[in-house]
């Protein structure tokens, strides 16, 4: 576990909100936590009510921090209130989108804060039943979790009557079998309801009709993780961290050719090319930049020239990509991008769940066609296929694992058609050539 | 996904149409034409209902929505996507284009996808031809493919005797797992593995433990599951199609045969014709294939020196007539006696009751009662509500339904269908009173209230003169009883069903009660075979004339004497158990058959019926029965003939002979044995004759002159003089199902014991369902009565 050490390392850049109390001795125990802060934004909820915590977070302008970067509150604010039905809170733990690994530090370093923010959640919604829906992989931060939780139901802060407020709240863990489609909402909550991991139709969407057909409330666990730092320092505060339409600070994830790979709290908005250079140091080795997925594998490639922009859900948008969930993924002059490509193809078809038609055979196809032509065996016109397969793909799917897989496709073969070219050209991949060459 | 336990129900979203009442209407455009449809239909089915076809793999009507094959994507105005259509409701004012290029290139993508792995086996595959994805890329599908990578194979498995299932061919639309889970209600198939390996298996993993119903095979739009009898026999278009009516159980499922070469290959209810809609179970699909055994009687048996020896129609037809007229006038009528089938047509009934009345001069004639239809008909005649007779179409529209007896899902599969379908789609409550813990009780029943051994007739007792209920009657739960009427005080429309468990004046019992609930109660026996409820309607009973006429009545003789024109004995003849003991005794000399096995129903010892002077017997096969004969005369089945049955609801329905379905010359099948049908190019079992040209030919034989050429001459007699019979007959001969309207005031119940079902499970049909290879392949077949799939 010792290379765990060299995320948590830092940046003097960073902005610590959630990331605090990382590097502390014992940060997971329930007295550090509370020594820090811990659990005082609960407090401040069961005095706000409900009602209020929803507004607060909603005017932090905190975004969803799963990919897709829904206001968090406006989220919440769609739970009906006149049900007689039960309602959930389930944190989606399921971080599985190649490239980002920031959920994972935040349950293995301050499991409390998660769940304070679970709490204030399942309170500003009306739900008495909170469930953390873990990847299959995570299974070793069950015990972190569950010992934090069990810490909590001693101290008070769940069960009955949580700090004599009256409100009741039970959490529970629960473990994925290892399916990347589990981190969509509706098929987490299948695969938490026994079933299949197969998305659901929406609408209805879950807040609506969610798990076991009640109203349920899905969210990532560092959007929870932010909700005891808005109630502490309140919305305005929060939100100045950030950019106007993206509050508060972001866990980014460098990884790849990269110097300083780690995991490092930025505000939103942070600029992408001092994120390279500053924070990770830059390209190792002294190569020039060739590409970064800015976001976790699924989200469209920015080739070199294209990374002098803000980290923030638009500015990242306007040049045809996605914040996504913060996995920034660094790629050196010496990437075969056809490479690069298929191995998230491979990710996907791998991944895909097979419920919808384009996704389930078009992902293998991609997967496939790429194998083949990465292995020498192109065509002229495989490049116009693949890039044809995915656009099928793009916005068919029932969920968007589609467009996680077409994505990716579409903008290394527009990005990077040249490179295509030279391995048809050649009949063999240039790069694994040229490292033949050297040596 | 798994989606049969409970909390996978809830989610399971349903298209709201079910729901929703039609008074609200939504106005939309599609393709530039205005609908107008009720508020919550689903797009796809708006664009249906104005013609506009948009193309679907995973929707199915009535099933959960998937979203899951993406063919069935639109352009809506305002949205930046495509549309599935399939789950998307219709609201106001809402545009929709199904024929953009952007639709049009979806499509060819969608299928340009299902292609990739699907094998183009076409030209052996079962379902060329009739394959939905064969059509789809006919007419949306691109010509040509991109596709160079190598597909994925698995070699085929056989999940049971009668499914196979051929995996490269499986587009995944999961029709056959909903159709299994919530239409059967029987949840035995589910995906394993995922992405592009995923794969339908059986839940039990390597083989299948269900009802062999076959619903998933007929629902399947590719070739994936195939059936274990068709496979690789014919191409479809090479069959001809009849749709007649299924002869096992009572209740009267259309069922499509497929024939070729005068031999039946299939049987399948792909249009959705008939009562059933595309429900049929594992015999109306596959338990046909007694018709083509090799052990059919195919010629005529006539007794020489004690043994049976073949012989020839004139011969054996001839001696039934000279012996038969001789024991007649040496020992009187009464010496003679008639029992009649629980399958044969009501023509067919009808003249073998005339038969006995006007030729053999006897009333002696019964046949093996599984309902008590008659005390039905004069308990609802002397309440004065006819009219309240449920029919099995009202059953799948009932909002309420009260079960007493009997155990549907294996006697009456469309019943338990009808009830499922009313549970699930309609949110009807079923209510079930029965002393075994039957599925519908375990899985649909509200209020379930499980009494002892036989106690439904106690219970209904109780209900009707509101008496205290027995101690010991009522087993899980003494309030139970009372929730039960508290409920069904609640309720409207009440469907009330039964079966044997039920007979004589407990049924007057139940009437009585029933009419006392709110709405319109009515009422539905539940009797065993093809035409249970037609042999009684016919007067196949000692003390009943057609049309439920009592035979001491004067009245009623003197209405078929006109018709008939030959006398009717007034005297009330022998029930079925006096007519075996006075055949046992010697009182009787003479017993005529069709189409029943006595021997083994009547559990009568060896050597029964060996002091009979004369025992002729109309079969398929030989049986026990059979084997007392002195003369046996080879019948044609349900398959071979045309002719009207009456399922247990009353419904009357045109039972129509197959084309045979490539041109074999008559002259390669036999002689013609008469002019009585026509039977040109239609199915023919050389050898064989119906009973309706056996009775004709009898009749010929006593001299008479019956003025009858065909089946349909005598359905029209029926109708002009059978009372409850009036209807009309186009729409019957168009396939359509007709309700009856039994009304009359037959004799009350000689003895109980007359009444009684036989029990027949899914793989069970009497005599008939030993010489089924399918229904006797099946593992399942082998479970005790009553098990739980």
């Amino acid at each position: 576990m010792g290379d765990y050490e060299s995320y948590m390392k830092g940046s003097p850049l960073e902005v610590k909100v959630i990331t605090k109390r990382f590097g502390l001795a014992n940060s997971t125990s329930i007295d550090v936590y509370l020594e820090t802060d811990g659990y005082q934004a609960l407090a401040k909820a069961f005095e706000m009510g409900p009602a209020a915590v929803i507004s607060e977070v909603k005017n932090s302008g905190l975004r969803g921090r799963g990919g897709a970067g829904f206001n968090t509150g406006m989220k919440w604010s769609f739970v009906p209130k006149d049900t007689s039905k039960p309602k959930y809170i389930v944190c989606n733990a399921d971080e599985s989108e190649p490239g980002t690994c920031k959920d994972r530090p935040l349950m293995e370093s301050d499991p409390h804060q998660l769940i304070e923010g679970i709490i204030i959640a399942g309170f500003a919604i009306g739900a008495r039943q909170g469930y953390i829906y873990i990847r299959g992989e995570y299974r070793y931060l069950l015990d972190i979790l569950d010992r934090a939780i069990a810490e909590a139901y001693g101290r008070g802060y769940l069960g009955r009557n949580i700090l004599n407020s009256g409100f009741d709240f039970e959490l529970a863990t629960h473990t994925g079998a290892g399916a990347y489609e589990c981190g969509e909402e509706t098929a987490l909550l299948n695969s938490l309801e026994g079933l299949r991991g197969y998305p659901r139709v929406k609408p209805p969407f879950p807040a609506v009709v969610g798990l076991y057909g009640c109203p349920t409330i899905v969210n990532n666990v560092e959007t929870l993780c932010n909700v005891p730092a808005i109630l502490r320092m309140g919305a305005e505060a929060y939100a100045r961290l950030g950019t106007p339409k993206n509050g508060g600070t972001r866990l980014f994830c460098l990884s790849g050719h990269i110097r300083r790979p780690g995991v490092y709290e930025l505000p939103m908005g942070f600029n992408l090319k001092r994120m390279i250079e500053e924070v990770g140091g830059g390209v190792p080795g002294g190569k020039a930049l060739k590409a970064v997925i800015p976001g976790g594998s699924s989200c469209p490639v920015l080739a070199a020239s294209e990374v002098d922009v803000a980290m923030d859900f638009e500015s990242v948008a306007r040049i045809g990509s996605m914040l996504g969930s913060g996995g920034v993924i660094i790629m050196d002059e010496d990437t075969c991008m056809v490479k690069a490509l298929l191995r998230i193809e491979k990710f996907y078809a791998h991944e895909s769940c097979g419920w919808c038609i384009p996704c389930r055979e078009g992902t293998a196809w991609l997967k496939n066609l790429l194998q083949r032509f990465h292995d020498g065996g192109g065509t002229e016109q495989d490049p116009d296929t693949a890039l044809d397969v995915s656009f099928n793909i793009l916005g068919k799917t029932l969920c968007p694992l589609g467009d996680a897989a077409a994505l990716p496709g579409i903008s290394f073969i527009q990005k990077f058609r040249h490179e295509f070219e030279e391995h048809l050209k050649l009949g063999a991949c240039p790069f694994e050539r040229r490292a033949v060459a050297v040596t | 996904m798994a989606r049969g336990d409970e909390a996978g129900e809830i989610e399971t979203p349903m298209p709201e149409t079910t729901l929703a009442t039609a008074a609200e209407t939504v106005t939309l455009v599609i393709d530039g034409q205005s609908v107008t449809v009720p508020k919550g239909t689903l797009l796809i089915e708006a664009a249906r209902q104005a013609g506009i076809e948009i193309p679907s793999y995973c929707y199915y009507p009535n099933l959960s929505l998937q979203g899951a094959c993406r063919m069935c994507l639109v352009s809506i105005a305002k949205m930046p996507k495509l549309q599935t259509a399939c789950t998307t409701i219709v609201s106001e004012g809402m545009t929709v284009h199904t024929q953009t290029p952007e639709v049009a290139n979806a499509r060819k993508a969608m299928l340009e996808f299902e292609l990739t792995n699907h094998p183009l086996d076409c030209p052996v595959c079962d379902k060329g031809g009739e394959c939905e994805l064969q059509d789809a890329v006919f007419r949306y599908g691109a010509a040509e493919t991109r596709f160079m990578e190598a597909k994925l194979h698995h070699e085929e498995k056989r999940f049971s005797n009668l499914v196979y299932y051929d995996w490269p061919r499986c587009i995944l639309c999961y029709r056959c797992i909903r159709i299994c889970d919530e239409g059967m209600d029987v949840n035995a198939l589910g995906i394993a593995f995922r992405g592009a390996r995923s794969e339908i298996i059986p839940n039990r993993e390597d083989h299948l433990e269900c009802e062999e119903c076959g619903m998933c095979i007929d629902i399947c739009p590719v070739g994936a599951l195939t059936s274990g009898t068709y496979r690789y026999k014919a191409r479809p278009w090479e069959l001809s199609y009849t749709g007649t009516i299924c002869n096992h159980c009572g209740d009267g499922c259309k069922t499509t045969l497929g024939v070729r070469n005068n031999e039946i290959i299939r049987a399948n209810n792909r249009d959705h014709s008939g009562i059933n809609g595309e429900f049929l179970c594992v015999k109306g699909r596959f338990g046909w294939d007694f018709v083509n055994s090799r052990q059919r009687l195919t010629v005529p048996l006539v007794r020489r020196n004690g043994h049976q020896e073949q012989s020839t129609w004139q011969e054996a037809l001839s001696l039934t007539h000279k012996t038969l007229r001789a024991i007649g006038e040496k020992y009187g009528a009464d010496s003679i006696a008639v029992i009649g089938s629980n399958r044969t047509t009501n023509e067919e009934n009808y003249l073998l009751q005339r038969l006995a009345r006007t030729l053999l001069g006897t009333n002696n004639i019964d046949h093996h009662r599984t309902a008590d239809y008659s005390s039905l008909v004069s308990a609802l005649t002397e309440a004065r509500a006819t009219d309240r007779y449920a029919t099995m179409d009202d059953l799948s529209a009932a909002a309420s339904v009260l079960l007493i007896g009997n155990d549907p899902t294996h006697q009456h599969p469309l019943a338990a269908y009808q009830i499922r379908q009313a549970v699930r789609l309609r949110g009807a409550r079923l209510y079930v009173v029965n002393s075994a813990e039957i599925k519908l009780a375990v899985r649909q029943a509200s209020v379930f209230v499980k009494v002892r051994a036989g106690g439904e007739a106690d219970l209904v007792g109780s209900l009707a003169d509101q008496r205290p209920v027995p101690p010991g009657l009522v087993l899980n739960g003494a309030d139970k009883l009372g929730a039960l009427a508290e409920r069904l005080a609640k309720e409207s429309d009440t469907i009330i069903v039964f079966g044997d468990e039920l007979r004589g004046a407990a049924i007057g019992d139940l009437v009585r009660w029933g009419l006392t609930l709110p709405g319109r109660p009515r009422f539905m026996a539940l009797g065993d075979y093809a035409n249970s409820r037609g042999a009684a309607d016919m007067g196949l009973l000692p003390g009943t004339l057609p049309g439920y006429r009592a035979v001491a009545d004067p009245e009623a003789r003197a209405r078929y004497e006109a018709v008939w024109g030959a006398p009717v004995p007034a005297g009330e003849g022998r029930h079925i158990r006096a007519i075996l003991d006075a055949a046992q005794s010697g009182e009787i000399k003479a017993l005529v058959v069709f189409g029943s096995n006595p021997v083994k129903t009547f559990q009568l010892p060896e050597g029964a019926l060996s002091r009979l002077a004369f025992l002729v017997v109309s079969e398929l096969f030989p049986t026990e029965t059979t084997a007392c004969a002195d003369v046996v005369l080879p019948a044609a089945s349900f398959a071979e003939k045309s002719g009207t049955v009456t399922n247990t609801s009353g419904q009357l329905q045109w039972m129509r002979r197959p084309a045979r379905g490539f041109d074999v010359p008559d002259s390669a099948l036999g002689p013609v044995p008469t002019r009585a049908e026509p039977i040109l190019n239609t199915m023919r079992r050389t050898g064989t004759r119906s009973d309706l040209e056996i009775l004709l030919a009898l009749a010929r034989e006593f001299g008479a002159r019956w003025p009858y050429r065909s089946a349909e001459d005598v359905l029209r007699e029926i109708i002009a003089s059978v009372p409850g019979y009036a209807v009309a007959l186009p729409p019957l001969l168009m396939g359509r199902a007709v309700a009856t309207q039994a009304e009359g005031t037959p004799p009350p119940l000689e003895r109980p014991d007359l009444v009684f079902t036989s029990r027949d499970s899914l793989f069970t049909s009497g005599t008939v369902s030993r010489f089924s290879w399918a229904l006797n392949s099946v593992e399942e077949s082998k479970q005790p009565h009553g098990h739980i799939f």
